[in-house]
Order: structure tokens, then C-alpha cells, then sequence
């Protein structure tokens, strides 16, 4: 059984009252969204502003109410959940956001917030909590020490690592990862995908990962789910998605991203024009308004998202008739062979001392 | 390189001085030179000097609490020694910038239309009614569809794409000679990034301006630019043709850079980390400043800064140990 199984999702918010309360128009940031996460993988949204993307998240926490859908968790359902149930729901899924400056309370030492949740949920008596804090810091690679300072006195990266840290205290099964690196530098990304990867294979964590990179998506996600304006276009394995993109939504987000690597060979598919507007959706296909491979059927007629037989899943019309994407996926060897050297021998000598700074060893022995 | 640059910087040294009298180090000898129609790249992470020193070619950083040294020659012109005025009849005519935020540089209580407008008629003089036609032209040429409409458009009804399409028609309206360009496409969604990419390349092409594209994304410096300068902590690490510092960098902070962004051309299981954190800039280390996370460390890296060396030919690298080939043979 699927840790976590979402059935047609839908949420519409309210744009526009009349004076009298009654709304005028909606913003259908979700409509109709289904999918399922393994215990222990790694699920990617992907898709840019306003997609949708982070509302699933945020429906999948039910931190905001779904207008229609399932939302099933290790088999209970989520919104039949009272608050006392919901509470305890809380312990199992967690949620990491963007911004790293926004999310920790300015007012709070580090070892108070990593406190908060202990205490709210009863899980580690008064006396062992500090000892709980430390072993937390150790965890995502800062020192324990660092518990009695405030937010302000840390940067962004290792903001990111105690806003981990907080999600890892109640000892969750899913983690919600907002764009968790797209506010930091690249250097300091790296350090947070690997740092999420190590917990996942130690910790056992399924992660929701929200992103509009999918350079970074490649790097992290088992599956990806590719949404645009409210729903999902395209899934599948991440391997096959990024070996085979089918939608030409997908194709194009693909193509879009420049590749750190002169004059490399490929197409860009370049999309006219702007995002439609998630208030006033086009009928028929929400993509066919920028769609290079329209036809007359998509813009009368909503096409259903089908799998085939490996589960690799399409909402096009045209996919049996798609060109390949060969053209505009990027060819492997970005890296020279000078480079591969070099890089392999700055990882190398950087791994020596603790491993990659993240100094996790230790808390190795003390984790559940 | 051509014989004689547009644009260059010697020795450009800017230091801020803090309220509490401490001595921020934000630049410090930065050499750089581009030529007409060449496009520089300048990269580098959150406070390494870069956007500081464009703000320093625009004349722009505050006169009270930064002191700044050097050069800056262009056109024949030294631009820390001219007159504000002077300053002010070149920016916006043949020295134009493109900033991040396309959301709050524009004025909200103004047209489109009105701003740039404003712009050529202070610069080139001329009636409204035929700045008004250049306007519609620029429009036109950053694809601004039914530019005729849009022109009398306030910003708030523009999305992200099109008000950053908006700067870019402002910054052309008296064809600059040089556009600095910082972060133009870092808040914007990647299909609009690739459209914003495709125009800078065209404008480029179509009038031979030469742009200093400020960004901390090598995927976009890959894309657009011939020359890149990589810069840490206030100093150039590195400077090379754009190809040449893709396929075999010279700095150690390059290589971890390169090394640290999951990348769809290559599989890693684990990127590369840049271990530890920026030296602090208000006392900056005495050697290299770089040192501290260097895996490739050695002790007289610590003891004298290292010089900007060419290591091949266009190819320059602050680092003693460079070729670092010799490291991995």
C-alpha cells in the first residue's frame, strides 16, 4: 500500500465577491489531481508560478481544505480526520518552505524552536530534550552548540539545514519539500540536496518535492509529476521522464533549462507567448494556447491523462503522433574529461575531514 | 580580444564603511575589459562583489560610505572622475542597465509608455510624438504583442515576462553601447528565461552593444556569453573564454562550482560541496582568499595572495597551483 494516495484533488479559490458575498470568479489553482508516493521515495511537482504546485502541497497537509478529493495517508483518510486526529497526523508529515528567512520564529533560539515540537507532542520527556536538540543539530550537519543562538546569527543554507532539522524532530514519513533550494546559492544548494538525499536513505523519508528546476528535480526525484495550470500533464518514472519527455508541455520545460555547457547541441523550444491565467483557463487543453503541435481537437476537448503499460502517464492528445524528443534533450558529456577529473578530486579531498561538512556520523548511533 | 575596449576597469578597489566604523572589502583589484559587441559574463554567489560593481560603472553606489579606487575607462572617458552630470547624460543614452526585479523597477504610478518616453526625450531630445513612435517601436522589438495598446499600460496589468521585456525596451531607447544586464532573468520562470535569453541574443546580434551579464547561473552564462570572470569574495578568481571554463577550469572555486549544480547533461550521485563559508570581507585572509575551503590547499597559499596569472593564452587564474591539470595527471 502507497503511503500516501491522492484522488482527484480539487481546490478553486475565490478571486471576486459581489457585494453581496457571492463569488464571481474562481482560481482554479488545483483541478483534479491525483497521485500516489512510496514510503521511502521521492515525489517531484514540477511546473512555473501558479501551476498549482504548491497548493497540492499544502491540500496534501490539509493546511488548506480541498473543495473535492481524497487524501489517504497510511490508509486513514485525511479529511475525515478530526482536529485531535489531525494533530497526530502532524507528527507523520512535515513540511519545509522556500524562504528560510520567514520560516523561523526571529524571537526564538535555535534550541527553542527544535523544542516546540517535543513538547507539543509529548515526545521526549523535559529532562532528555536538550539531548534530543543536539542530537537534531548533529543530525543536519550543524554543531549543537549552535542551539542557544537566534535565527538571525546563521545564514541561508544553514537556516534550511535547522528548518530540516524542526520537520526531522517529531520523526515524520513525509516531508514536504517547497523549493527548499531555490533561495540559496548554488554552492549552499548542493550541500541541502545531499543533506536530504543522506536522510532519506538513513531516515527512510518520502518526499513531496515542489520545484520549478528540473535540473535539480533529476537529481533528487524517484517519480516526477509534471502540472500545468491546476493539473498534471505528465507522469512517470523520473528515468523514463527525463529519457522520453512525451508532453509538449514537459518538452518544452525541458529544453528551456540552459545547460552549463557551451555550444551544446540541441533545439530549444521556445513557447510563445505568456502563462494563461489559472482565473479564465483556455477550454479544451490548458496548454494548447502555447502548444506548438495544436490541433482543432484541443481546443475544444479536455484530454484525459492515460498511462501506458509502464505506468508513464500523458494528458495530450497527440502523444502516439509526437516527433521524438530526441532533438531537444540534452546530450550526455557535459562534463570533459578534465573537468570529471577535477571535480572528482575536489569532492575527494573535501570528503577527508567530516564527511562533506555534514557531520552526521555521530548521530548515527542515537537515531531511531 | 579587440585592441582597445570599450569599457575597462583597472585596479577597482570599493570599500564600505559601516556605521559602526568597520571597513567592509566588497571589491578589490578588479581588472576587466570588454570590447563592442562582446558579451562578459560575471559570476560568482550573493556578495562577491558583482552587482557592486556595476553599480560602481553606473556611478550609482552611495557617495557617503563607499570609497572607491581605480579606473573605470569608457569610451576614452574615466567615469570615477567625471562630473554627476556627465554621469547623467550617459546613463540610460549609451550606458543602460537591466536590474533583477522587474516587479519593482518600474514606476507603478506611470505608463510604460511615460517611462520610456521620458528617457528618450531627456537623451535625444526630439517631439513627443516621435518619441511615442520609437517607443511603440522598442515595444515591438522585445515582442511586446499590440504594442500600439500596451504602450498606454500601467505595470501592475504587465506580468513578470513582460515588464522584464518593458526594462529591456527602456534600456535600448537611446541604443546603448554598453548594457549591464544583472540577473535579468533570475526572477522569471524558465520558458520565459528562454525567451528573455533568445532576445538578449538577438539584440545583441542586431546592434553590436556590448553586455556585462551579471549572474549567479552558468547555465545562462553557457548560453550567451563569450568571456567569463568568475569572482569571490570581492576578487576575480578566474577569467577565460566561455568555452575554455566549461571544459577545463583553472580556479579550485570554479571546479567546486561547476561541480556543485545538478546538471541534466550529467549524472552524479553526489555534487560536489564547497565546504566551510566566505571569509569575512571586513578582515579579508592575508593570502588567497579562497584557502580556507580549498581542498587543494597548500601552506603558501595562506601566507602571500596570489597574483592573476595567465595559465593559457586568454585563460587567467588566481591560483598558485594552477595548471590544475598537474593535480589530477
Amino acid at each position: 500500500m502507497a503511503l500516501l494516495e491522492v484522488r482527484g484533488l480539487i481546490k478553486h479559490f475565490v478571486a471576486q465577491r459581489s457585494l453581496f458575498g457571492r463569488p464571481l470568479a474562481h482560481v482554479k489553482a488545483v483541478d483534479g489531481v491525483s497521485f500516489s508516493l512510496e514510503a521511502g521515495k521521492t515525489l517531484a511537482l514540477v511546473g512555473e508560478s501558479g501551476c498549482g504546485k504548491s497548493t497540492v502541497s499544502r491540500l496534501v497537509l490539509r493546511l488548506i481544505e480541498p473543495d473535492a478529493g481524497t487524501v489517504r495517508f497510511n490508509g486513514r483518510d485525511l479529511l475525515a480526520l478530526d482536529a485531535g486526529g489531525l494533530r497526530a497526523f502532524r507528527r507523520e508529515a512535515q513540511i519545509i518552505f522556500q524562504d528560510p528567512y520567514a520560516s523561523l520564529n526571529p524571537r526564538m533560539t535555535v534550541g527553542q524552536i527544535l523544542t516546540e515540537p517535543l513538547a507539543l507532542h509529548d515526545l521526549v520527556p523535559p529532562a532528555q530534550r536538550r539531548a534530543r536538540v543536539a542530537e537534531l543539530l548533529r543530525l543536519v550537519g550543524l554543531e549543537p552548540r549552535l542551539a542557544r543562538r537566534y535565527p538571525h546569527e546563521f545564514s541561508g543554507g544553514q537556516r534550511q539545514r535547522i528548518a530540516i532539522a524542526r520537520a526531522l524532530a517529531v520523526e515524520p514519513k513525509l516531508i514536504i519539500c517547497d523549493e527548499p533550494v531555490s533561495a540559496l546559492d548554488v554552492s549552499i544548494r548542493a550541500q541541502i540536496l545531499n543533506l536530504l538525499r543522506e536522510l532519506q536513505d538513513r531516515l527512510g523519508l518520502a518526499y513531496i518535492f515542489v520545484s520549478h528546476d528540473l535540473a535539480v528535480v533529476k537529481h533528487i526525484a524517484d517519480h516526477v509529476a509534471v502540472m500545468n495550470l491546476g493539473q498534471i500533464v505528465e507522469t512517470a518514472e523520473a528515468d523514463a521522464l527525463f529519457a522520453a519527455p512525451r508532453h509538449p508541455y514537459s518538452r518544452a520545460l525541458l529544453s528551456a533549462i540552459p545547460l552549463p555547457q557551451p555550444k551544446a547541441k540541441r533545439t530549444t523550444v521556445l513557447l510563445e507567448g505568456e502563462i494563461p491565467s489559472a482565473l479564465n483557463p483556455p477550454a479544451g487543453c490548458r496548454f494548447h494556447t502555447r502548444c506548438p503541435f495544436v490541433i482543432e481537437r484541443c481546443r475544444s476537448e479536455a484530454p484525459k491523462l492515460t498511462a501506458d503499460g509502464t505506468g508513464h502517464a500523458t494528458a495530450c492528445h497527440r502523444t502516439a503522433e509526437l516527433p521524438s524528443a530526441d532533438a531537444i534533450l540534452p546530450v550526455a558529456g557535459g562534463f570533459s574529461p578534465a573537468l570529471a577529473k577535477l571535480v572528482a578530486a575536489f569532492s575527494q579531498k573535501t570528503e577527508g575531514g567530516s564527511f562533506a561538512g555534514v557531520g552526521i556520523q555521530d548521530a548515527a548511533s542515537t537515531t531511531k | 580580444m579587440s585592441a582597445s575596449p570599450l569599457i575597462e576597469i583597472r585596479d577597482l578597489r570599493i570599500r564600505f564603511h559601516g556605521d559602526d566604523g568597520r571597513i567592509t572589502h566588497a571589491v578589490d583589484s578588479v581588472d576587466l575589459s570588454v570590447a563592442n559587441g562582446a558579451t562578459l559574463g560575471l559570476v560568482g554567489e550573493s556578495g562577491c562583489g558583482k552587482s557592486v560593481t556595476s553599480l560602481a560603472i553606473m556611478g550609482l553606489l552611495p557617495k557617503q560610505s563607499a570609497e572607491i579606487s581605480g579606473a573605470i575607462r569608457f569610451d576614452g572617458l574615466d567615469l570615477l572622475q567625471t562630473t554627476d552630470q556627465t554621469l547623467r547624460d550617459l546613463r540610460g543614452n549609451r550606458l543602460a542597465m537591466i536590474f533583477q526585479e522587474p516587479m519593482t523597477s518600474l514606476n507603478p504610478s506611470f505608463t510604460i509608455g511615460d517611462q520610456i518616453i521620458e528617457t528618450i526625450l531627456r537623451h535625444r531630445g526630439g517631439s513627443r510624438r516621435s518619441a511615442r513612435e520609437r517607443t511603440i517601436e522598442l515595444l515591438r522589438r522585445v515582442h511586446i504583442p499590440s504594442p500600439e495598446r500596451r504602450i498606454d499600460e500601467y505595470p501592475h496589468k504587465l506580468s513578470g515576462g513582460m515588464r522584464q521585456r518593458v526594462m529591456i525596451a527602456m534600456a535600448l531607447a537611446c541604443d546603448p553601447h554598453l548594457l549591464i544586464a544583472d540577473e535579468p532573468t533570475t526572477a522569471l520562470d524558465v520558458t520565459l528565461q528562454a525567451q528573455i535569453l533568445e532576445l538578449m541574443r538577438e539584440l545583441k546580434e542586431a546592434s553590436g552593444a556590448a553586455i556585462i551579464l551579471i549572474t549567479h547561473d552558468l547555465g545562462v552564462v553557457a548560453e550567451v556569453c563569450d568571456e567569463v570572470a568568475v569572482m569571490y569574495a570581492g576578487e576575480i578568481v578566474e577569467r577565460a573564454p566561455v568555452d575554455d571554463l566549461f571544459s577545463a577550469p583553472q580556479h579550485p572555486y570554479t571546479v567546486g562550482l561547476l561541480g556543485s549544480i545538478p546538471r541534466l547533461d550529467h549524472r552524479a550521485a553526489q555534487l560536489a560541496t564547497i565546504e566551510g563559508m566566505v571569509p569575512n570581507m571586513a578582515q579579508p585572509p592575508a593570502g588567497c582568499r579562497f584557502a580556507a575551503r580549498c581542498p587543494f590547499v597548500l601552506d603558501a597559499c595562506t601566507r602571500a595572495p596570489p597574483p592573476l596569472v595567465e595559465v593559457s593564452p586568454g585563460h587567467l587564474s588566481r591560483c598558485i597551483r594552477a595548471p590544475l591539470e598537474r593535480l589530477v595527471a
